[in-house]
Parts: C-alpha cells; structure tokens; sequence
C-alpha cells in the first residue's frame, strides 16, 4: 500500500479544535508531517489596538477558555508595570490563587482528554467529574465557570472571603485524594503504560534548541519554570517543587502534570493560610504614559509571554501575545519521527494544545513565488468574493447586502 | 504492582452509585451567586454619565435620554456577559441577573429595552 | 414448511435476533454508563438509532465498487443470523443441529470480519482502508485464541456438537471446573471477535474517523450496526453454551430463561471488560496475544488431553 497521505485536520475526532496536520505514512510508520496553522485565528491582536485598556481586560480574558485568566494577568502585569502602579498584596494572592485553581482545572481536563485519546473513556469520566467540584468552587468565587472576570487594572474586583476560604480548603481535600488515585492508575494501569511510554519522545537537546516550555518541557529534564526563575503576583513567597521527569515521553508528560496538581494544592493551601488583609484595588489612570513592558505569566500549559506598547492615549499601539501552545508545536514533528499512525492523537494530546491561544498570525507565505507578502483584510475579503464568484457562482457581495437590509447582520 | 484493570474494583463500586448526571432541562440548573446573565437598568438611579457605553467592549449597551429618563438598550447577541459596565457605573444603575436562558429564533428579537 | 419459515422469520430468526440485538445492546450501554457514573441512554434508544439511520440519505463514494459496497451489509447480516440457527436456545437440540456444528458456527462468526475488510477496501477512502488492513490484521491475532479456547470444552467431552457436549456436561457436571482458564480466554478473544476496546483498533474513532465503516450512512449503516449486535449475540450464546452448559435439559421455557440469564452473564462480563482497559496498539496487541495467551491457551488444550488421558 506504498506510500499514503492522511490528513489529520482541519476537522477530526482527535482535534479539539482545527489545526491541520498531514502525516504521510509507510504502512503505519510515519515518515513525514507537514503543518498549517491559522484556522482558529480572529484578530485579537489588531482588536486591541482599536479599544481602550478597560475594554480590553475582557477581550483578552477571551483568548482561550481554559487559560483565560493566564491571559488576563499577563495583560494587566504588563500594563501596570507601564503606569508604575503597584497593586496591593491581597490583590496579588487572590490572583495567586485563582490561577492555581486554574491549573488544577486544566490538568484534570487534560487527563480526561489524554485517557480519551488512547480510548480509555472511563478515565475520562471520572476526571471530569471530579473537575466539577473546582468549576463549582471557581463558580461560587467569580460567578462563572471559565472567563472569570476577576482582574481589573490596578487590583482584582472581588474578594474572598472567609466562608470561601473555607469551601476551598474543604475541595483541595477532595481533589488531593482523588489525584493520589489518579496517580496510582496512571503508573500502574499496563495497557495506559503501554499506549502512553515511548512514545512521542523528544530529547533535552531538542526541547532546549526548539524551545519547548511548560510540562513538555520539563518531562525531558529541563528546569524551566516562570514561576520559580522569575516570580510573579504572589509566588515569591510561597513554598513549592519544580517537577521534571527524565522518561521525555509521554507518559512522563502525563507523571510531570499530575505531581504538579499535588504541588498546586501545596501552593493553594499556603496562599488561603497566609492572605494578607487590605484594599483589593488601587485607582488606575485611564491614561498610561508612554512605555512599553513584557510579562511572562506560567499558564497551566507552558509559558506565555505578553508585549505592550502604550503612546500616552488610553488605547494601546500594539499588544502581541505568544501562547505556549505556539513554542510547543514546532516539537511535535520531531515527537512524531518513527511512531505509529495510532500515536499521532496522543502525541498531540500530550503537548496539550489550546490553537486558540496560539493563532496570532498575520504573514502569508506565497508557496509559488517564494516571497513575503503582507495582504490586509480588505484584500483578503476581497480575494474570497472573487473566488467564489469565479468557481462556485455565488456573490456573496450581494448576499451580504440583502442580509444587511433584511436586519439581520 | 502493574497490572491491567488496576481499575476494577473502584469501576464496580459504581453500580451502587447514584449516577452523577443532572439532567437539566428536568431538573432546574444550579446556578451559583453572583452569576453573570442578563442585565437589569434601574432608571432612576442613572444620570446619564455613558460611562458603561465607553468601557464595553462588544458595544452592545446604548443609553438614550427620553423624556425626563434614560432608558437603556442592549443587544443580547452582542453582550459578552463581563459585567465591566456594571464594574464602571458609579451609581449602581445596572446590575446581572441569572436570568441565562435567552435564545431566539429570530436575531432582532435579541434587541432588547431593560 | 410453514414452520421451517415461521423458526427462519420470526423466532429465532429475523426478528427474534434482531429485537435480541436491540436488547443486548441496550444492556451493554447502560452497564457500560452506569460503571462511568452516568445515567445511560433511555430504553427506546437502540431502537430509535435503528429507525434513524434508516431513514436518512445513502452516499456512496465516487470510486467506490457499488455493487461490492452494497452488498456485504447484507453478507455480514446472513452470516450472522445463519450462525444462529445451530446455537442450542431452549433444549439440547438446535435448530439446524448436526454433528459438528460448533466448527460451523466458528467458521460462520470469520464470515462479518472478512465483510468489514472488503467494505472498508471497497470504500477507498483513505481512512476506510488503513481499518480495514487493521481488521484483517487483529485476525490473525485473535482467532486462533478463539478456536483453541471454544474447543477446549469440546475436546474434553470427545466430541464436535452441542447437543452431545450439553449431554457430556449434564452427566459430569464436575467437569466444567477444568475449563475455567478456557473460558477467561475466549472471553478476551470474544473481546477481540467483537472489537471492543482494548481491541477496538479497527474502528477507533480518536485516530481514523470511522475506520471502515467510514463512508457508509443509512441503511447500510443500519445494517451493519445490526450485524455488530446479533455477533455479539451469537458470540455470547456461543460461550454460554460451550462453558455453561447447564439447564438444557429442563422444560423448553425454563431452559429458555436459563439461556437469556446466561447470556446476560456473559454480556455483563464483557462490558466491564470494556470499562476498565485502554486501546492498545495494533503491533502491540498483536504481540500480546502471542506472547501471553496463546501460551496459556496451548497448555489448557494440554491439561485437557492429560485429564482425558488419566482420569477417563
């Protein structure tokens, strides 16, 4: 049966979202794999130039469901190291201690989703049900499941209370338990070990020549963790391994992420012990002078890093984002060198992809004439009416039109 | 010990388990405190400041001076449920509900006077 | 003759395997969601996917072999429901019984797994045929564990029929001790014959969309679905009726409820047989099932010839 093409994407069961990756394939040996991105992107990047810094907290928070307040401290970091304006300590913990209820959400997802992968549906029954008990903690906090609304510039805009306190404390019990069983079935399960080790193995020289960050990384021995090598909102002060494992597959992406969950609920118990009493904002400009500032921000996924630029106005000049997810997958076709075409999903899986986080961009390569050229929206838009109107007959310029009138656009 | 089916016995405890499901619409949603749905205007409290029409981002809430009174209007489809125009109102004229269940079948139905 | 049609249409025929797949399916979903701590699909719900695919728009693929295409729903669906008719329900006696019958019924149950590799290579979609090399591949896997543990039984009571095996059994009934391993192996082969996770390679939705069955819509898909449903019938009945072959000989409706409970038995076993492993790899479990199981089940077939040898 020679040599065969597969396409995995744009659209698939093992995505969770699009992303296209062509595996051609000798047998069921890989032999190559050819990558495009670009399918989830949405602008974020150029709305944020349009729009004041307040309204931007929410359209950054909106980034990604699962690391939405990654983004949204990272923003507002950046943005208050540009204005000079030190937030108070018990703003810091509390975003201390969402963040770390974010993790733990995001580690248990990713178990369920990894246990999918390889078609073991029960472990993704009972992982996600035990991520209930922290989407109703973080519920109860913010009032929302994801996207939590909970920074503002110059602070956070709710507080916790005592009896909060208590309800987290009370669920980091819960969890704690319930992660050691985790453990246990992960090491010891034989057909889990067997579709997880060896595979998708990358070594320290290539995660630190390609620059892989988060629990990726740090399977295959690299120490590199933001919260440790350059502390942010509370972590200064809080007690905590850095975890890393030499097996550099995925099965020791799997081990990393769960010994991570026991020191986050280590992390969460220290920050609720030990929350400083005080304001929970301070007034912020609506002007931030001039300036630009980066902040790095450990999301549950690796290191994100956001850049702003401010003019004096109360709108930024340019905000540029670099999620995890974009580090990590430049690795993956070096992950996928002689595997099987059944380890493609897990391979993927196991970098934990989030390509909403990751599609930022804005260069397209003109694979026939070989140059660089920028193409603006206009053109763009321009460019798929014509298309349409020569291949298929339809003119969406007049489509959009009668919609326009009809009201409902 | 490795060995297959490590998760056996706790997968049988769970035939004598109450299933974990809820089975929304039957049962009604457990709604927490303080969760973000539709918004409610308090007229008399409003001065007309706009200050939440300049700190949405959607632009989805307009605020019209009619008679003695400002009236608001929102556009459900647009409203990102953040709660920044409530954060940014300094009279407390506006405040979420948990009133979520707001689909529609025709798109200027979503136009609504709160 | 009106009989022959009635027992070939309706009971245990057509409509009676076809209802039993129904039920059987059902049951294996909610033991299935219910060990998830789920609540599990209503009872209508098998029924209701049938009606369904049935219902909705056949599409077959450019390239496709049309007349190929069509027609192995309905070979594997024969096949099946032939295999049936020689599995003893309510008496010691099938149908269609004669001596030899448990070979039949094995070589009819190879029947729907040669289906789905030509269904998937006749589709020639991409995906359709990497499924259907890996069908034809965990083949070569499982069988022969199949046939060596379902024979197991019949060597030690001397002979190739039911009928007389259920007699053998009846008579020494001690003797279905010396069978358990036998029964443990076919039950994972079982698990292999009817492509349920760990060995649902073929079929695995996470890496190939649909596997071969990815280009067939409804009511070839219907059919197919069905097909999957009375195997899974047949292969339940099948080792109920080789491991426990007790209570044949009592009045045709008691010994129909014994039948039903057995099966039952047999279902619940592989659904939790389901639950608790992952999928593994083609080459893996290739090498799996040579390296442990074929072992074991050669030294069962030897246990029994030295039983036979010494104590009869």
């Amino acid at each position: 049966m020679g040599t065969v093409k597969i396409p995995i994407g744009p659209q698939h069961p093992a995505l969770k979202e699009p992303e296209s990756f062509l595996i051609s394939l000798n047998g069921e040996k890989i032999t190559d794999v050819g990558m495009r991105l670009g399918y989830n992107h949405r602008g974020i990047e150029k709305a944020a130039e349009g729009r004041t810094y307040i309204q931007n907290m929410p359209l950054l928070e909106r980034v990604c469901g699962i690391c939405s307040h990654s983004h949204s401290t990272a923003f507002s970091q950046a943005v208050e190291e540009i204005a000079g304006v030190e937030i108070p300590k018990r703003a810091k913990y509390i975003r201390t201690i969402i963040g770390e209820l974010e993790r733990v959400h995001s580690h248990l997802l990713w178990l369920g989703v990894a246990g999918h992968e390889v078609g073991f549906d029960t472990l993704l029954m009972y992982s996600w049900r035990d991520r209930e008990v922290v989407m109703d903690l973080l519920a109860e906090i913010t009032g929302n499941r994801v996207q939590y609304a909970m920074n503002a510039l110059g602070g956070v805009r709710r507080d916790i209370d005592k009896e909060k306190q208590e309800h987290i404390l009370k669920a980091v019990d819960v969890l704690e338990e319930r992660t050691k069983y985790y453990i246990n079935i992960a090491t010891k399960e034989t057909t889990l070990i067997k579709r997880l080790s060896g595979v998708g193995s990358i070594s320290k020289e290539d995660v630190i020549k390609l620059g892989t960050v988060g629990p990726t990384g740090r399977a295959s021995g690299v120490t590199r963790d933001i919260r440790k090598d350059d502390p942010y909102a509370a972590y200064a002060d809080m007690e905590f391994n850095v975890i890393t494992d030499t097996h550099c597959d995925v099965y020791g992406r799997a081990v990393v992420r769960l010994l991570e969950l026991m020191e986050t609920y280590k992390i969460l118990r220290q920050a609720v012990k030990n929350i400083p009493d005080g304001d929970v904002s301070v007034r912020f400009p609506r002007r931030v002078p001039a300036g630009e500032a980066t902040s790095r921000y450990e999301a549950p996924r690796g290191e994100d890093v956001h850049y702003v630029k401010a003019n004096g106005t109360d709108k930024p000049e340019r905000v540029k984002l670099r999620a995890p997810t974009m580090a990590n997958l430049q690795s993956v076709a070096k992950m996928l060198e002689n595997n099987n075409l059944a380890d493609v999903p897990i391979t993927i899986a196991a970098i934990d992809p989030c390509f909403s986080c990751t599609d930022r961009m804005i260069k397209i390569d003109n694979v026939s004439s070989g140059k660089l050229e920028m193409i603006t929206w206009g053109d763009l838009r321009n460019q798929s009416i014509d298309f349409y109107k020569r291949e298929h007959g339809l003119d969406f310029a007049e489509l959009n039109k009668k919609y326009r009138e009809r009201g409902t656009l | 010990m490795r060995r297959p089916g490590k998760m056996f016995r706790e997968v049988l405890k769970h035939l004598l388990k109450r299933p974990a499901t809820t089975t929304y619409p039957a049962e009604p949603a457990r709604i927490p405190e303080g969760f973000r749905a539709k918004l409610r205007f308090f007229s008399e409290k409003c001065v007309g400041c706009k200050l939440c029409m300049k700190d949405c981002p959607a632009n989805a809430i307009f605020i019209e001076k009619v008679g003695d009174t400002y009236e608001a209007i929102v556009h459900l489809d647009r409203c990102i449920y953040c709660a920044q125009c409530v954060y940014a109102c300094n009279k407390s004229a506006l405040e979420m509900t948990k009133q979520f269940e707001l689909a529609q079948f025709d798109r200027r139905n979503l136009k609504v006077k709160i | 003759m009106i009989m022959q049609l009635f027992h070939i249409l309706i009971f245990p025929g057509f409509l009676f395997l076809g209802l039993m797949g129904l039920v059987f399916e059902y049951v294996d979903r909610i033991v299935y969601a219910r060990l998830q701590n789920r609540k599990g699909p209503p009872f209508i719900q098998p029924l209701a996917d049938f009606i369904k695919l049935t219902a909705k728009e056949e599409i077959t693929p450019e390239h496709a072999d049309v007349r190929l295409f069509r027609l192995m729903p309905v070979v594997a669906i024969t096949a099946v429901i032939t295999a049936s008719f020689y599995i003893p329900l309510w008496s010691i006696t099938s149908l269609f019984s004669f001596k030899g019958d448990i070979i039949v019924v094995l070589y009819l149950l190879t029947i729907p797994t040669v289906t789905f590799f030509i269904a998937g290579w006749a589709s020639t979609s991409l995906y359709a045929m990497i499924g259907a090399v890996r069908t034809l591949t965990q083949l070569f896997a499982y069988e022969v564990l199949l046939f060596l543990s379902i024979l197991a039984p019949a060597i030690l009571a001397d002979t190739w029929s039911f009928s007389e095996l259920t007699v053998y059994y009846t008579t020494h009934p001690a003797m279905m001790l010396f069978n358990l391993v036998a029964f443990f192996i076919s039950l994972v082969a079982m698990l292999g014959k009817l492509e349920k996770v760990p060995f649902d390679i073929a079929e695995a939705e996470t890496e190939i969309v649909g596997g071969t069955f990815t280009e067939y819509s409804g009511r070839l898909l219907a059919l197919f679905r069905m097909a999957i449903d009375i195997e899974m019938v047949v292969g339940a009945s099948l080792i109920a009726a080789v491991f426990l072959p007790f209570g044949l000989t009592l009045d045709p409706f008691y010994a129909f409820v014994f039948y039903i409970l057995k099966v039952l038995f047999v279902v619940f076993l592989l659904s939790v047989g389901r639950t608790v492993f992952a999928r593994l790899r083609i080459d893996q479990m290739v090498s799996v099932c040579w390296k442990y199981f074929a072992p074991i089940a050669f030294a069962q077939i030897i246990l029994i010839l030295i039983i036979k040898g010494v104590v009869l």
